[in-house]
């Protein structure tokens, strides 16, 4: 076995970029909260950048390593910590046997990332390795990690191989990091854009204008499936309606009775029957996974046609990044 | 079927999916319509589709802006529009030919007794006896109009209004996998166990997610279901 799982933590799962093709069979996505930071984690050890890695929640995951690995951190900063040294973060880092990894409590964000090189030996299950604790599928038998859980690493792509030996013959880790900060934002009060939802216009002017107004605040029941936001002014219909279930997504924000939304996360019902007054924009989805309960969020109204610009933009960010750590490899060469 | 006018609005659902509307409320004829474009998406998928998922009136198209800004030669529209346009091009052969015809899953139950706790509730706040809830409920047809809040957890149409109760006022912890509820007008079967409201009259031996099998859920949005009455004698639960 590669890696041991010394102190689970808070919620520790694995996640990769989720499962898609089974929504109308009620299964529901998963995936990592935030996607930028797994994609950015599996290309620094050279893996395709749907791999499945480890999501750390806020605090507590400690793991040996069995064998010499190599890893990358990225998202939150919770104070990762290599063999009693501050480990480096957003770059490939080389564990040594035996060496034991802690997250102890978050300074920024609130989840992390762990890439290993090969990835992680699990089963597909339905075509993801995400895990849905609920259905008891995907991840590690189906649950979050627990203490003494065992898993492999597969075989390394050559990138992976040519980075792991570099740093084998070097030093633990290079020099050069990823910069995020074009990509994604670790501030625990931000500004989230929106769309409009499918049903703005049920909702009376007043709160059309509030929802872009007031300041709200995520409550301590956020979880990786919904964040339940507090305000002032409940928000509230022109007249009650029977809305039908229909599909939904991550980022949809929906109003209950109480006024107060809510909005869908990663592992959200494949439908819902509540109003829907907005939707995050993809490109925003990452940041607001990195905020942890009672941090505070405004809302910000952009257009359809912004969002999706923003969406292709980033993707070139990505892409730019994969190209800049296969160019690192070939000037070390 | 091809002659039928079809009202067909395309509205975002954010910037990766939309929701193709094909009628107003609860009816089979335009639930028949979903079924058809949910078929010709997955037949002529565009490049950058990820998933459909059929609802009662309307069919949500995910998809991924990028990949359908690439694939796009002169890049004027924006993926929403593009994605709109393949729709409704979808759209016009709707009906082009015959949907093939699905057989009725018969799923059997065991009413009442410690499988379906609240039966004799249901008898009596309608007036009915525990032997006419059980016939009312098993001798409709039920069309499945989709899958959603579980894996595998049917929405159905067609329960008759005789037998309609309330949810509980307090929802159970724990509902095992397999029981058969009604709340108001509704009736349906839990997949997995989880907490819920429901007024539970039964319980079926057959497993409805099936996460190994392809596709993973017994019943899929426009198959029909009965519920056939069978004692539970011979059955393990």
């Amino acid at each position: 076995m590669t890696v041991t799982v010394l102190h689970a933590g808070l919620l520790t799962t694995i996640q990769d970029l989720g499962r898609y093709g089974a929504q109308k069979y009620g299964v529901i996505v998963s995936g990592a909260m935030d996607s930028y930071s797994l994609r950015i984690a599996n290309l620094l050890v050279g893996n395709e950048e749907g791999e499945a890695a480890i999501e750390v929640t806020l605090f507590g995951t400690s793991l040996q390593f069995k064998k010499d690995q190599l890893i990358a951190i990225t998202g939150a900063d919770l104070a990762a910590n290599l063999d009693g040294v501050k480990a480096p973060i957003w770059r490939p880092v080389l564990a040594r046997k035996g060496s034991i990894l802690t997250f102890k409590s978050s300074t920024k964000g609130a989840r992390a990332y762990i890439a290993f090189a090969g990835g992680i030996s699990v089963p597909q299950a339905m075509g993801s390795k995400s895990t849905y604790i609920r259905a008891g599928i995907g991840g590690f038998q189906g649950r979050a990690l627990q203490k003494g859980d065992t898993f492999n690493c597969g075989e390394m792509s050559t990138l992976g191989q040519s980075l792991f030996y570099q740093l084998k013959a070097r030093s633990p880790h290079f020099t050069w990091s990823v910069n995020y900060k074009a990509l994604l934002n670790l501030q625990q009060a931000q500004t989230i854009r929106v769309l409009e939802g499918t049903e703005f216009n049920r909702f009376d002017q007043q709160s059309q204008q509030i929802l872009f107004t007031e300041s709200y605040t995520i409550s301590r029941q956020a979880d990786r499936m919904g964040y339940r936001l507090e305000s002032k002014t409940p928000l509230t219909l022109i007249e009650e309606f029977e809305l039908l279930s229909e599909g939904v997504t991550y980022g949809t924000i929906q109003v209950p009775t109480n006024g107060q939304p809510i909005i869908l996360m990663a592992d959200h019902q494949t439908t819902g029957g509540y109003p829907k007054i907005g939707q995050v924009i993809s490109a925003d989805l990452p940041n607001l996974a990195q905020l942890q309960p009672t941090a505070t969020i405004q809302f910000k109204k952009v257009s359809l046609e912004q969002a999706q610009t923003v969406f292709i933009k980033n993707e070139r960010l990505i892409a730019d990044i994969k190209r800049s750590i296969q160019l690192k490899m070939h000037k070390l060469k | 079927m091809s002659q039928l006018t079809i009202k067909t609005t395309m509205k975002p659902l954010g910037d990766s999916a939309l929701i193709v509307q094909l009628g107003e409320g609860i009816y089979p004829s335009i639930h028949e319509k979903v079924s058809y474009l949910s078929l010709l998406i997955e037949e002529n998928p565009f490049e950058g589709f990820i998933e459909a998922v059929p609802a009662y009136n309307n069919l949500t198209i995910y998809y991924n802006p990028y990949i359908v800004y690439l694939s796009q030669t002169n890049r004027t529209l924006t993926p929403f529009q593009q994605v709109s346009t393949h729709l409704k091009t979808l759209t016009e052969r709707i009906g082009d030919k015959p949907l093939l015809k699905k057989s009725v899953v018969e799923l059997p139950v065991i009413y009442g007794g410690e499988f379906g706790p609240d039966l004799e509730y249901v008898a009596k706040s309608n007036n009915l006896s525990i032997e006419e809830v059980i016939q009312i409920h098993s001798e409709n047809e039920y069309l499945v109009y989709m899958i959603g809040f579980a894996p595998g957890f049917p929405f159905l149409g067609g329960m008759d209004k005789r037998i309609a109760t309330p949810r509980k006022e307090t929802p159970r912890l724990t509902i095992p996998s397999g029981s058969v509820g009604i709340a108001g007008k509704q009736t349906g079967v839990y997949p997995l166990e989880t907490p819920g409201g429901w007024q539970i009259i039964g319980r079926t031996p057959l497993d409805l997610f099936l996460p190994d099998m392809s596709p993973p859920t017994l019943l899929e949005a426009g198959d029909k279901i009965r519920f056939m009455p069978v004692s539970a004698k011979g059955l393990s639960l």
